[in-house]
């Protein structure tokens, strides 16, 4: 056993080549799968007696892999339904779980002065939440630039012509007529929605988030219509860092001030405006803002890393 | 019984129907598919609960950008067209 499991640590055994393809399996008759059976097991006998040994406990670990992968989902979803069981049924009063809920809307256009009381929660009270988030998500962003971004620096010398292939590779979406003319009617349509989702966050349903993914689709159907060249005209690689390098900054600054002031007792300097105007709500529409633009970013950077390896072009 | 009543349960029925049949999609393409018309499905299912954020929010993250990962990433792996065996 543990030579078994020392040789599968080291790469040198695949337990999963001896599965058969589920199709081959369904496609033979049963007879001819007792045939492989009995001819294994003939097989299994003739070896020496230590590689017998491994053999025979592969295929032990293969009868008990079925049976701990299902025995793990049903634990699994015993949990789950037994969780939810607890949860308190929809649209029911639940005095103990609501006590938070019931202040926020209370008190949330007085304290925060947004009238979408779900603005005033993730970027108000629950802003450290809304921080975090947008650092994974630009943690997760340079994740996939360490592991995609194929630059000059960044290249083997056998993928010299890469470019040239990744070209042929990929359909020319732009040479697409019918996808180049709804992405031309689409396209704006989609940013101008994005822009309106992300600034009217704290007046309706919207803000930095949704707001930031429906910017980034819109760049992304822009670009697969009318070409990468064409935003990346709009979108260098240089404006792309700095844009959501100054964003998450901001976040930081502004929320880290408000932090400081509001756990110290001190005064906070930013004015509230009447609730309902377009400049209002404090720092929420400024950190709507910033949030939306690193959340556009990433989405944007995702397509354009996963498509063809750089953000921006070269 | 009521007209909204009515529209939850065949949402909700149209909801499990994608969770189940996801897992029995014969190609991963169709796989992705059915887990963006499952995030549409669940985008109504928001809105019929009051909660016109997260429907936004699922509209553009579930049904449209994750959607659109998930097939970038299968042309990464040569699941749907593109050449085979081209290493890139």
């Amino acid at each position: 056993m543990k030579r078994t499991f020392q040789s599968w640590l080291e790469g040198d055994l695949d337990l999963l080549s001896e599965i058969p393809d589920a199709a081959e399996v369904r496609n033979l008759s049963r007879r001819k799968l007792k045939d492989i059976h009995k001819e294994e097991r003939s097989r299994i006998r003739a070896l020496p007696v230590t590689r017998r040994v491994a053999r025979l406990e592969r295929r032990a670990f293969r009868s008990w892999y079925r049976i701990l992968a299902v025995g793990c989902c049903m634990a699994l979803l015993g949990v789950f339904l037994f969780m939810t069981a607890h949860v308190t049924r929809y649209g029911e009063e639940n005095p103990r779980a609501s006590e938070v809920a019931d202040r926020y809307l209370a008190h949330g256009v007085e304290e925060t002065g947004a009238i979408n009381a779900v603005a005033g929660m993730i970027l108000d009270y629950r802003a450290f939440d809304t921080l975090g988030e947008s650092h994974v998500l630009f943690t997760a962003l340079i994740c996939v630039m360490v592991l995609l971004q194929r630059d000059s620096k960044n290249m083997r010398p056998d993928y010299e012509d890469y470019f040239r292939i990744r070209q042929e590779w990929y359909y020319p979406t732009e040479q697409d007529p019918i996808l180049r003319r709804v992405g031309m009617v689409l396209g704006p349509g989609i940013l101008m929605l994005g822009c309106y989702i992300l600034l009217g966050g704290h007046l309706g349903p919207g803000g930095g988030f949704s707001g930031g993914a429906v910017l980034g689709t819109g760049l992304v159907i822009l670009a697969s219509a009318l070409g990468d060249e064409t935003v990346d005209r709009i979108l260098t690689g240089k404006r792309f860092r700095w844009i959501s390098f100054v964003a998450l900054c901001f976040y930081s600054l502004a929320k880290g001030y408000v932090f400081f002031t509001g756990a110290n007792g001190l005064e906070n300097h930013i004015p509230k405006g009447t609730p309902g105007a377009i400049l209002s709500a404090g720092l929420i529409l400024p950190l709507d803002i910033a949030v939306g633009l690193v959340v556009g970013c990433t989405m944007f950077g995702f397509y354009s890393l996963f498509r063809r390896g750089s953000i921006g072009g070269q | 019984m009521d007209v909204l009543e009515l529209c939850r349960i065949v949402l909700l029925a149209l909801l499990l129907g994608c969770a189940v049949t996801v897992n029995l999609a014969k190609s991963l393409l169709q796989a992705v598919i059915i887990f963006m018309a499952y995030s549409s499905v669940m985008c109504l299912l928001w809105i019929l609960m009051e909660s016109p954020d997260l429907a936004i929010t699922e509209a553009a993250v579930g049904a449209g950008v994750s959607g659109m990962l998930f097939l970038l990433t299968l042309k990464k792996l040569h699941q749907i067209g593109g050449k085979d065996g081209e290493e890139l």
